[in-house]
């Protein structure tokens, strides 16, 4: 199974997401911004870092890269996507997804370990973990408060799209203390924590992230 | 602008024109030097170029003479591939991998706008790591700050870590480490360091000359502008004065998205064997950039100035020549090469401009619209500026600081008197948790981070497939340096060296950060020699060479300096980072033991600060030979796996040591003080070459004789709690003293965000 990893000027998480496909089985592809071609994978992973120095907005310059033409056509299609952080930034200012990321509530930047709750398991995201699994991974943004308006929110809700949420602690003032959502269809999913540093008991506080990782490369076997 | 630029031919038609050096910071007799090796008058532009690398900050001249003694006194080694001299020293820690690591202040920037100077602080570390070919991997921060609750302090402390977190985080590189210090000597004199790792391939070493006749210059990255011009001479080497002139020129402003990509280019050009020699842009600029490279080359260099690109057109070529602009870097290509050298800007988009070329004329010719306005010798720039032998002469108040020993000050006498001192210490603002700080810091990126603050040291994984890493530390004890500069810079040694150490990592190479006040103070440059030399025979002792460093002068205000703060960088090699020991409590029923010997030695201690006040003294005795006989037990330990934790005892004491393994592990343990000894000093004592460690019951024999063999105390504390159990120690004057793991996190976890919100 390939997953294509898209590096945009700026981006930093590209490596690590590309060795968490590769720890959870799959073959990561690495896609350049520059390059308006998939180049066929089966999937994508838009990582987290500053895309453009986050200058303008952040994700506002990325959205209009060559390979995001190509990307919201195949998303739109059904491939799925996950973005992380800037890529979940990336994806709602693509409108892949709705709202928007804005200013952490306390202004500054944070760094922590954050534990989530798993809301949907429907995604092709996050169909190896339990409805309701709490887990924990890193969580690093200065710009992760998810907000948009009360009829998109209960529209979130009511169909099950809110992705996970934040538990104990919401570190950035996320609206219904939301981590991450997904589209109608499931193949979309964008979330403000890193998965992809909770993939080895080394480097990362649990391996609970894996999950997100395993969850596509099942899913693709099975399709 | 139409100005008529001062050329050449002008400086040897009007030889009697007035030249503004005194304000450049030069000096009558450095002026007059530059006349001689011109043999007339230099023009503006070669003024400007001799008065920023003429500076404290560019040519080391008052420290110069002192820091030969690292290399004269440098241990045998075969690990170093590059020394001194270089942009930074390379080590070799096998498997066919090295690193470089160096460290540098931004003090006087940071002060002025703390979110920029600190940014830029990162910037330019990170550029001289890239410009020995390597790939940053990690920074970390030593700050020190005025006392906590300053208003002054308010004001720097928050911007100062926006500002290494906005660019730091923004270039991807995990911050794994450092030091927050607080301490009224700092006040108006903050310092900022900025520490950076890199990684590469034996084989990838780059070095900074311009060889080859012909070759290309090419200068690339953020175009220049006006910032930090002239901030290299007069922000660095100027302190400052109430109420004098303001010599306060823009403080450089910093664009981490630039660097990111200068990064990316920069490894990618050198992978590719495009690069004959390259240089960063930092203090002095293209100054600086170009006489270095010339100088280290082939001796000569052609350079076209209104090549520059610029982002203010109304600079004049003299600002052009200080600018200090940063994100920029200088490369020698060969023709045949360039083409391809461009392609990867564009790929980067990247902006690159071939300035001049390579030439063997022993001249730096450089020309602004077709006229020359600098001819000089490289060398006589980069090299060969004026070098001095202060007036040293040792302070007449040290006798009395010594003499004001900490014996008569009032000790707990009682168990809930060491209770509520520990409790004093554990929320005062040098103890407490620093998480304020470092949760505005990338800790995660690049997935290497195997530990990270508040951990001992930092340790990186190198190697994804051997495991191969390496552990880095900066320690310094300011109040002991000021108590004694030539024990305290070894003690700082001693610390980083400890702390590498406990994580299970052979320590192996020194970089330093020598921070003090004005070099012109025949007591400051007393207590800077004492450091230097203390720090140069350590380094021999333990056989860890000093890989090269940053003197960072005039750190004071007014008559007041700091204290003399030479700021230790220890960095060790871990075979497999598998192995690496934390420092949180092992488990449930692990022994608790103490390595190393306890005396009753409280100068300059955290106690005698926090609660009297107090600094006098003859600071804890230094013991080189101990810390190295510590250091192969907790290394031996971790490789045969007997620790389940280990953590260095410095800053109040073994019950500060205890504390942090608690909360950090989330259990506590029960200590009985044995009868003998005090528990005051026992507790609090600050005695180096010591560690508290825990094993499994059954291996407390393997752990007894690994410390006999290599002739280290041992003796036993007590034993590791259940999780969430208090840490209790029993024989405290009769009592038993004991803290909730609640209480010591809420303590130690109220005290910044109260203060910086």
């Amino acid at each position: 199974m390939r997953i294509g990893v898209v590096t945009f000027p700026g981006s930093l998480d590209d490596r690590d997401a590309a060795r968490a496909v590769r720890i959870a089985g799959g073959e990561a592809v690495a896609l350049w911004h520059a390059d308006a071609d998939l180049h066929g994978v089966d999937a994508v992973v838009l990582p987290g870092g500053f895309s453009y120095g986050d200058y303008l907005r952040c994700g506002a310059i990325a959205r209009f890269a060559p390979v995001m033409g190509e990307l919201v056509k195949a998303a739109q299609g059904g491939l799925p996507v996950l973005g992380i952080c800037n890529g979940f930034q990336i994806l709602c200012e693509s409108h892949l997804l709705p709202g928007a990321l804005v200013r952490n509530d306390s202004l500054h930047f944070v760094c922590r370990d954050q534990r989530l709750r798993i809301e949907s398991t429907s995604t092709a995201w996050t169909s190896s973990y339990e409805a309701g699994q709490e887990i924990v991974v890193p969580l690093k943004n200065g710009e992760g408060g998810y907000v948009a308006d009360e009829a998109t929110l209960d529209r979130l809700e009511g169909e099950g799209r809110v992705v996970a949420r934040y538990l104990e602690l919401n570190p950035n003032g996320s609206r219904r203390d939301i981590a991450g959502i997904a589209n109608e269809r499931g193949n979309v999913v964008g979330l403000m924590p890193h998965p992809e540093h909770a993939v080895e008991p080394l480097t990362g506080p649990t391996t609970d992230g894996l999950g997100f990782f395993t969850s596509i490369l099942k899913g693709l076997v099975e399709a | 602008m139409t100005r008529h630029p001062d050329t050449v031919a002008d400086a040897i038609a009007h030889p009697e024109r007035e030249q503004p050096y005194a304000e450049l910071g030069l000096k009558a007799n450095e002026y007059d030097r530059i006349k001689e090796i011109l043999g007339r008058r230099p023009t503006s532009g070669e003024l400007a170029m001799y008065s920023v690398m003429w500076s404290e900050h560019c040519s080391y001249k008052s420290s110069k003479v002192h820091l030969r003694q690292f290399g004269d006194k440098k241990p045998e080694t075969d690990k170093l591939l590059v020394g001194i001299g270089e942009n930074a020293g390379v080590v070799d820690i096998g498997q066919g991998w090295a690193v470089t690591f160096k460290v540098e202040s931004h003090n006087h920037p940071s002060y002025v706008e703390p979110y920029q100077g600190a940014a830029t602080g990162i910037g330019g570390i990170v550029r001289d790591i890239i410009s020995m070919g390597a790939r940053p991997v990690a920074v970390m921060d030593p700050l020190r700050f005025g006392a906590a609750d300053h208003p002054d302090t308010r004001r720097v402390l928050p911007g100062v870590v926006a500002g290494i977190g906005g660019y730091g985080n923004c270039l991807g590189l995990p911050n794994i480490g450092g030091e927050v210090v607080f301490d009224p000597c700092y006040q108006g004199n903050p310092l900022v360091n900025a520490l950076c790792l890199g990684t590469l391939r034996h084989e990838d070493i780059h070095l900074a000359s311009a060889k080859g006749v012909g070759n290309l210059v090419v200068l690339y990255g953020a175009k220049t502008g006006g910032d930090g011009i002239g901030g290299a001479s007069i922000l660095a080497s100027e302190t400052f004065e109430d109420g004098g002139p303001a010599k306060r020129p823009a403080v450089q402003v910093g664009d981490p998205f630039m660097e990111k990509l200068l990064i990316e280019c920069t490894l990618e050009v050198l992978h590719a064997g495009l690069v004959e020699g390259i240089q960063d842009l930092g203090a002095a600029g293209i100054s600086c950039a170009t006489s270095e490279l010339a100088s280290n080359g082939d001796g000569g260099m052609h350079v076209v100035l209104d090549k520059v690109p610029l982002r203010d057109h109304t600079l004049t070529p003299e600002e052009i020549l200080m600018s200090e602009s940063q994100e920029r870097m200088a490369a020698v290509v060969t023709p045949a090469n360039i083409d391809a050298f461009l392609d990867v800007c564009r790929k980067w988009d990247v902006d690159a401009a071939i300035i001049g070329e390579v030439t063997d004329t022993g001249r730096l010719v450089i020309e602004w619209q077709g006229e020359v306005i600098v001819d000089v010798p490289p060398r006589t720039v980069a090299h060969d500026g004026p070098v001095y032998e202060r007036p040293i002469a040792r302070p007449d108040w040290q006798d009395a600081l010594i003499a004001d020993a900490p014996s008569s000050l009032t000790r707990p006498a009682s168990a809930e008197e060491v209770r509520a001192t520990v409790l004093q210490l554990v929320g005062s603002p040098n103890l407490a948790s620093k998480t304020w700080v470092t949760s505005q810091y990338d800790r995660y990126v690049l997935g290497n981070t195997v530990l990270a603050q508040p951990e001992d040291a930092g340790v990186i994984r190198v190697d994804e497939e051997s495991g191969l890493g390496v552990a880095i530390s900066t320690d310094c004890n300011g109040r002991f340096a000021k108590l004694d500069p030539y024990n305290g810079a070894k003690l700082a040694l001693a610390e980083a060296y400890r702390n590498v150490a406990a994580t299970g990592a052979e320590p192996l190479a020194v970089t330093n950060c020598l921070n003090f006040g004005s070099p012109e103070d025949p007591a400051v440059m007393w207590q800077f020699s004492e450091a230097v030399r203390g720090l140069a025979d350590g380094c021999l002792e333990l056989g860890t060479p000093v890989t090269g460093g940053n003197v960072s002068f005039y750190n004071q205000t007014g008559d007041v300096a700091i204290h003399p703060t030479p700021v230790v960088g220890v960095l060790g090699v871990i075979d497999d980072v598998e192995q690496r020991t934390a420092m949180a409590f092992g488990s449930e029923g692990d022994v608790v033991l103490v390595l190393g010997e306890t005396r009753d030695e409280l100068a300059g201690s955290e106690w005698a600060h926090v609660v009297h006040g107090h600094l006098g003294g003859v600071p804890p005795q230094v013991d080189l030979e101990a810390e190295r006989r510590l250091a192969q037990v907790l290394v031996a330990g971790s490789r045969r796996g007997l620790l389940s934790a280990a953590h260095d005892v410095s800053d109040a004491g073994i019950v500060q040591t205890l504390v942090e393994m608690s909360v950090r592990g989330g259990s506590g343990a029960v200590v009985v003080v044995p009868a003998d000894v005090d528990p005051f000093v026992l507790l609090l004592s600050e005695s180096t070459a010591r560690a508290v460690v825990t094993v499994t019951e059954s291996d407390v024999d393997a752990l007894e004789s690994l410390a006999a063999e290599h002739g280290v105390p041992v003796s036993r504390l007590g034993v590791v709690g259940a999780a969430g159990s208090d840490l209790v120690v029993e024989g405290v004057y009769g009592g038993t003293a004991s803290w909730s793991l609640d209480e010591l996190r809420a303590t130690a976890d109220a005290t910044l965000p109260a203060l910086f919100g």
